[in-house]
């Protein structure tokens, strides 16, 4: 996918203009917020499952090469095929020749954030073959020609009137007349649309959110059943995963869908969790006649070992977005490619580069609520810093930022005469807003003032203030 | 793609500075694989039978699962005819070749329609056995296989499912030791845990059931007197 991070300011401008967006944000905390943090007291073993779900990820991601080959041989003991790509180009290719090869004209798919970034719908649409997306999120998104707006609830940015419209714009063959005012009558819509297109397909294709090692089983995990209607209806099955989602076994799979799902919506399970191994048996009645799953490395096997190995921990349940104040505030387009939030101001630069998604790192409080949640406690503020450091040192800051940065750190390094400069500074500004208290406007902080009061000094600073009390001693 | 294979190993050992301690990695990840060791279980799923039934169906009827228990096999006909005439569903159902339900007298309730067989995109209601229940989350486990196809569990509009109690195990961890007990080979084409009925929140987070899947869940739990 075309990232777009470098209009960060300007899109996020935009975002909090955007009536439905803000309106949707509004109930993030309400909704997943109080819903998470439900299901983790209901569960006194939750935080010791996350330290395992940690675990089990550090050891995979120290032993990834080994385990890569274990998942290899056991998808080709049951039949399956894997294929292995260094990039979006090599992945795109592959899935495209797995479809021409099938002599494929239409592909449903379900949920994939790989997808999104290796672009594969425009590829397979641009070579004759109809992708078509089944999550209802997704689907809406995909009429409406958009990208996600959050990890695991895709058009969390639009309201019923706007997919209602989307409806009527795509579904030209149904009658206008038709009510479409409530949500289950939209949901209804596209189920019947879409199941004529699950019997249709010739190939489906699902991402995985995990591949175990010891079986050579593919992970999907949804509450609609799309994944499940999307591997088991076509002739085949194609799963496309990063190689970090490797898992080692059976069990080790069960602890992470253990803090998985309580993560991302609070539920005690999702709906449907399904272990796919293989094609489909001899005497099998349903199930594809091939399965292909391919590997994407997409930059990450040279994340590993390196300051940022924490964030391939990621099992993308999207709690950091639902508890990050910045999410809230400019929801997922805003941050310009596939992954939004926390998550993404991280994950980002370590795809793309930190030039590219420079203005990320700094998209964040630091507050911690991020890490707070995580399933797989990645420490994404020490990860944002880290990132923040890159830039500075790599100069891909603005010039004003590294003048100001500059010269507090000379100032900072220098005690006295940064009490001397601050001690003034201090005394005339509170000086000029004696009045009131506050400035409602200062000519070199409009992007604060034009939005909010800065409460203004004292008139002395806290090391005045101190010495001053009880003569600065106890 | 061989090319692609090495050089993403290759970046991958040479990221993890893997040279002489090749032997020792793979030993750690031979004998991971080789134990399949259980983590931390939760305590919630570790009960006597009687616990592990009240958990299930307690859980289950936080995810929407409707339950009926009744004490025999010869019972269920009567069940479902009843549990479709209630929910307005038609008195038609396609049952799975499951031996285990082979024996149901479907012939008492002659208004019933049985049809035994996999799904096909036209039928309202299906009924399947289960593999195992699992009490920690009310999750009904169902593994592929001639006698289960898939299809039967996600294309109707109510997926009906007929238990023993026995089949009732306390958490995912006791699931995997029975599915391995089959011996070689043990993963079935697909393993579906299936924790209530499909759903979806995606419309401005307004949570509606019946997304693709089945819209209703029902679970007929045989305890057979003695058992
Ligand atoms: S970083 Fe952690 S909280 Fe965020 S999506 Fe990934 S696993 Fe979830």
């Amino acid at each position: 996918m075309q990232s777009t991070t470098r209009l960060f300011d300007d899109n996020s401008r935009k975002a909090l203009a955007d009536a439905p967006l803000q309106q949707a944000l509004g109930k993030l905390s309400s909704n997943f917020t109080v819903k998470r943090a439900l299901a983790a007291a209901r569960l006194p073993e939750f935080e010791a499952l996350r330290d395992q779900a940690r675990d089990i990820k550090d050891h995979v991601l120290a032993h990834l090469d080994i385990y890569l080959e274990r998942f290899e041989a056991n998808v080709v003991a049951q039949g399956g095929v894997v294929h292995w790509c260094r990039d979006a180009d090599e992945a795109r290719a592959t899935v495209l020749a797995i479809c021409h090869e099938a002599g494929a004209r239409t592909a449903t798919k379900s949920k994939s954030m790989i997808t999104e970034e290796i672009a594969l719908n425009d590829h397979l649409e641009a070579n004759g073959i109809e992708p078509i997306e089944t999550d209802l999120g997704e689907y809406i998104i995909q009429l409406r020609h958009e990208h996600p707006s959050h990890l695991i609830a895709p058009a969390i940015h639009l309201n019923k009137n706007q997919v209602e419209a989307t409806f009527r714009a795509a579904h030209t063959d149904l009658p206008p007349g038709r009510n479409l005012e409530e949500p289950r009558s939209l949901l209804e819509e596209a189920r019947a649309k879409l199941r004529r297109r699950f019997l249709d397909a010739d190939v489906g294709i699902t991402g995985a959110n995990m591949l175990i090692a010891e079986t050579g089983s593919i992970v999907t995990v949804t509450n609609e059943g799309n994944a499940d209607l999307t591997m088991t209806l076509p002739r085949v099955h194609i799963a496309i995963a990063s190689i970090e989602k490797i898992v080692p076994t059976l069990e080790d799979a069960t602890t992470l869908l253990r803090v998985l799902a309580r993560s991302a919506t609070g539920q005690e399970n999702s709906v449907y969790t399904t272990f796919a191994t293989g094609s489909r048996r001899t005497d099998d009645a349903d199930g594809p006649s091939a399965f292909h799953v391919v590997l994407l490395d997409g930059g990450r096997s040279s994340l590993i070992g390196g300051a940022f190995q924490d964030m391939l921990r990621c099992i993308r349940c999207g709690a950091c977005l639902n508890h990050c104040p910045v999410y809230g505030a400019i929801g997922g387009h805003a941050y310009g490619w596939v992954y939004s939030g926390p998550i993404g101001s991280v994950l980002t630069p370590g795809l793309i580069g930190i030039a590219e998604a420079a203005k990320l790192p700094g998209a964040s409080t630091l507050c911690g609520r991020c890490e707070a949640v995580c399933p797989v406690r990645i420490p994404l503020p020490r990860l944002l810093r880290q990132w923040r450091e890159k830039e500075f040192e790599q100069g891909l800051q603005s010039k004003t930022a590294r003048f100001g940065l500059g010269l507090w750190a000379f100032l900072a390094r220098r005690p006295q005469l940064y009490r001397a400069v601050v001690g003034v500074v201090m005394r005339i500004l509170g000086r000029l807003a004696r009045r009131h208290g506050s400035f409602y406007n200062l000519p070199f902080a409009a992007g604060w003032t034009a939005d909010r009061e800065l409460p203004a000094p004292e008139g002395r600073t806290f090391i005045d203030q101190w010495r001053a009390r009880a003569g600065g001693h106890r | 793609m061989s090319d692609s294979r090495n050089a993403v190993l290759g970046n991958l050992r040479q990221s993890l500075r893997r040279s002489d301690d090749r032997a020792t990695a793979e030993h750690a990840v031979e004998a991971r694989l080789a134990t399949h060791a259980a983590n931390l279980v939760p305590e919630r799923g570790r009960k006597n039978r009687v616990g592990l039934i009240e958990l299930f169906i307690a859980e289950a009827a936080k995810v929407d699962v409707t339950i009926d228990r009744v004490d025999a096999l010869a019972a269920v006909p009567r069940a479902i005819a009843a549990y479709l005439s209630t929910h307005n569903l038609p008195a038609k159902v396609t049952v799975a070749p499951d031996p285990a339900l082979d024996a149901v007298p479907w012939q008492d309730q002659p208004t019933l329609g049985v049809r035994r067989g996999n799904a096909d995109a036209r039928d309202a209601v299906t009924v399947t056995g289960a593999f195992a229940g699992v009490a920690e989350t009310g999750t009904l486990v169902l593994l592929s296989s001639p006698d289960s196809p898939t299809g039967l569990n996600f294309l109707p509009d109510a997926h009906i499912v007929v238990m023993m109690a026995d089949r009732m195990l306390g958490t995912f961890e006791d699931v995997w030791t029975r599915v391995r007990s089959r011996g070689e080979g043990f993963m079935p084409r697909a393993v579906n845990w299936i924790t209530g009925p499909s759903r979806s929140a995606d419309i401005e987070q307004t949570l509606l059931l019946g997304a693709h899947g089945p819209k209703k869940l029902h679970l007929v739990l045989i305890d057979e007197p003695g058992a």
